[in-house]
């Protein structure tokens, strides 16, 4: 066991496979949460209740949110050993250096998911712990209260998503830029995961391709969809 | 045809090193890329200046001694090419072209254009040996091998160990020389009973020399001169996964081979 954790957190396909493996329950979470979000475009009675339904999920709410925050700084811990390595593994730089295939996504992994993990923070504590971050006074919860069909007071997300969109333009902004980036991290960041864990194969290599492309498009539309619709004043 | 060189002129190890501009005339383009080379250090000898330094032994592709990036590109960027066998047809009259070592911590510049590949060497000697019982000469088909596994482990043993797939990964990592040596003795049964202790130690070693990391780029696999596949990285990461959770380095060795 000892031997086993030894090799997983030192050796550096160990350290592939914890950022393979919290990157896949990442990915995962990413693609449920955008889901779960578009909700918006059905109104108000929708997607509080989904809100109200997660919260009422008191036995899982705080284990999941723990484990996420978990693999998140795992993910991030290796990524950054790991780049750490691949930087000092080349101390004297090409005067011209061919990156062949070597995809866009691919050569601004860390960059790209560094702004990610500053989004995730400011996400957080924009819509998670109302922190008044984005403006629109959100520090006085009682303006989000709903009265749903039962007649009880429930969160009033989606008044809190218009109101979190609408009052400072570069709020907006920055979802759509980090979404840009979650979608290109994922776009390279879906069939590197196959690799690491040993499951990738040029049998299905077009399979695959086709499936980070796709997932990628999906979460970059649905997620920036709800900023832009509020922004442009689709959902009022 | 007449070519502009800009060449990493490095007198030692502890040289800082700088490029060179060479003007290497009347170059035939039946030559190969080395001839042409040839070519300019004869010129150079002439005018008893120091001539460029590189590796080659072979010369037709087979060796993996040669080994220099060109115009950005390990062995000159032509599919499934050694440096040697990439003829000067393939540019024209008047082209500049950049010549430097392979760049990576691991592979120190000894010279010029030299580099000290041992720690691929070193990384075969942690591989270890493989089960060969002594005795009379074994009967060529006593372990039957089905044909496709022989093919995969053909196509592993494929590589020549020239370092083009660290040259060319934008993190110096050797995972697909690792790979293949992995992976060609895994896909057979005679290397198949020391894989999980192979995988550790060859990973083990190859972290230790200072590669980089694989973050799937695929590069090296673009410019491998034997074509190498990506795969084989694959497979490499499942053999060292199945290993580190079976913990194969604690079995001590009874009594040698
Ligand atoms: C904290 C911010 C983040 C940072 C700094 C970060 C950084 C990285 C880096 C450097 C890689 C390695 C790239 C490679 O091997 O080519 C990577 C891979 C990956 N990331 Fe992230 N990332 C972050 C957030 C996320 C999030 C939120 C997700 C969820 C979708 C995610 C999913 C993945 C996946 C699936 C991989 C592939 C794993 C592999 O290479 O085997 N990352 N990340
Ligand atoms: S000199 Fe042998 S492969 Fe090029």
């Amino acid at each position: 066991m000892i031997n086993l954790l030894k090799n997983l957190f030192c050796s550096s396909l160990g350290k592939k496979f914890i950022m393979a493996a919290s990157g896949c329950v990442l990915f995962l979470f990413v693609v449920g949460h955008c889901v779960g979000n578009l909700q918006v475009f059905l109104g108000p009675e929708a997607i509080n209740r989904y809100g109200a339904f997660l919260q009422g999920l008191e036995e899982l709410l705080w284990p999941v949110r723990i484990t996420l925050v978990t693999l998140v700084i795992l993910h991030f811990w290796s990524a950054s050993r790991l780049t750490l390595e691949n930087r000092a593994a080349r101390p004297v730089a090409y005067a011209e250096w061919n990156p062949t295939v070597a995809s866009y996504a691919s050569r601004t992994m860390f960059v790209g998911g560094s702004v990610i993990g500053c989004f995730i923070v400011y996400h957080i504590l924009h819509y998670t712990a109302l922190v008044n971050v984005g403006g629109g006074n959100f520090t006085s919860s009682a303006q989000f209260e709903w009265t749903n069909e039962h007649g009880e007071k429930i969160h009033d997300i989606y008044k809190m998503l218009i109101v979190g969109f609408s009052v400072k333009w570069w709020v907006s902004i920055f979802y759509i830029v980090a979404v840009g980036l979650l979608s290109l991290h994922v776009s390279h960041g879906a069939k590197a995961m196959l690799q690491s864990l040993g499951l990738k194969s040029k049998s299905y290599d077009p399979a695959v391709r086709c499936f980070a492309a796709a997932v990628a498009a999906f979460l970059f539309v649905g997620y920036s969809s709800i900023p832009l619709a509020i922004m442009l004043g689709f959902l009022k | 045809m007449n070519l502009t060189l800009k060449v990493w002129r490095q007198k030692n190890a502890s040289d800082t090193g700088r490029l060179v501009t060479y003007e290497a005339k009347n170059i035939i383009p039946d030559m190969s890329f080395l001839e042409m080379l040839d070519v300019v250090n004869e010129e150079l000898m002439q005018k008893g200046e120091e001539p460029i330094a590189f590796d080659s032994d072979c010369r037709e592709g087979i060796c993996g001694t040669c080994s220099m990036v060109v115009n950005g590109t390990p062995h000159g960027g032509m599919k499934g090419t050694t440096v040697c066998q990439c003829h000067m047809r393939h540019f024209k009259d008047g082209d500049v072209i950049i010549i430097e070592p392979w760049r990576a911590r691991a592979f120190p510049v000894l010279r010029d254009l030299v580099t000290d590949r041992s720690s691929f060497d070193r990384i075969i000697q942690a591989g270890g040996f493989v089960s060969v019982n002594t005795g009379g000469t074994p009967d060529g088909n006593a372990i039957p091998v089905p044909k496709t596994d022989a093919d995969v482990a053909m196509d592993a043993a494929a590589c020549i160990g020239c370092g083009a797939c660290v040259a060319a990964c934008k993190n110096a990592s050797a995972m697909l020389f690792v790979a293949a040596k992995v992976s060609h003795l895994a896909n057979l049964p005679q290397g198949r009973v020391e894989r999980e202790r192979r995988a550790i130690a060859m990973i083990n070693q190859m972290d230790s020399e200072g590669f980089g990391n694989c973050t799937v780029t695929g590069s090296c696999e673009a410019v491998c001169p034997k074509e190498v596949s990506l795969d084989f990285i694959a497979q490499l990461n499942r053999e060292y996964g199945k290993a580190i959770l079976k913990n194969r380095m604690e079995r001590k060795l009874a009594g040698g081979g």
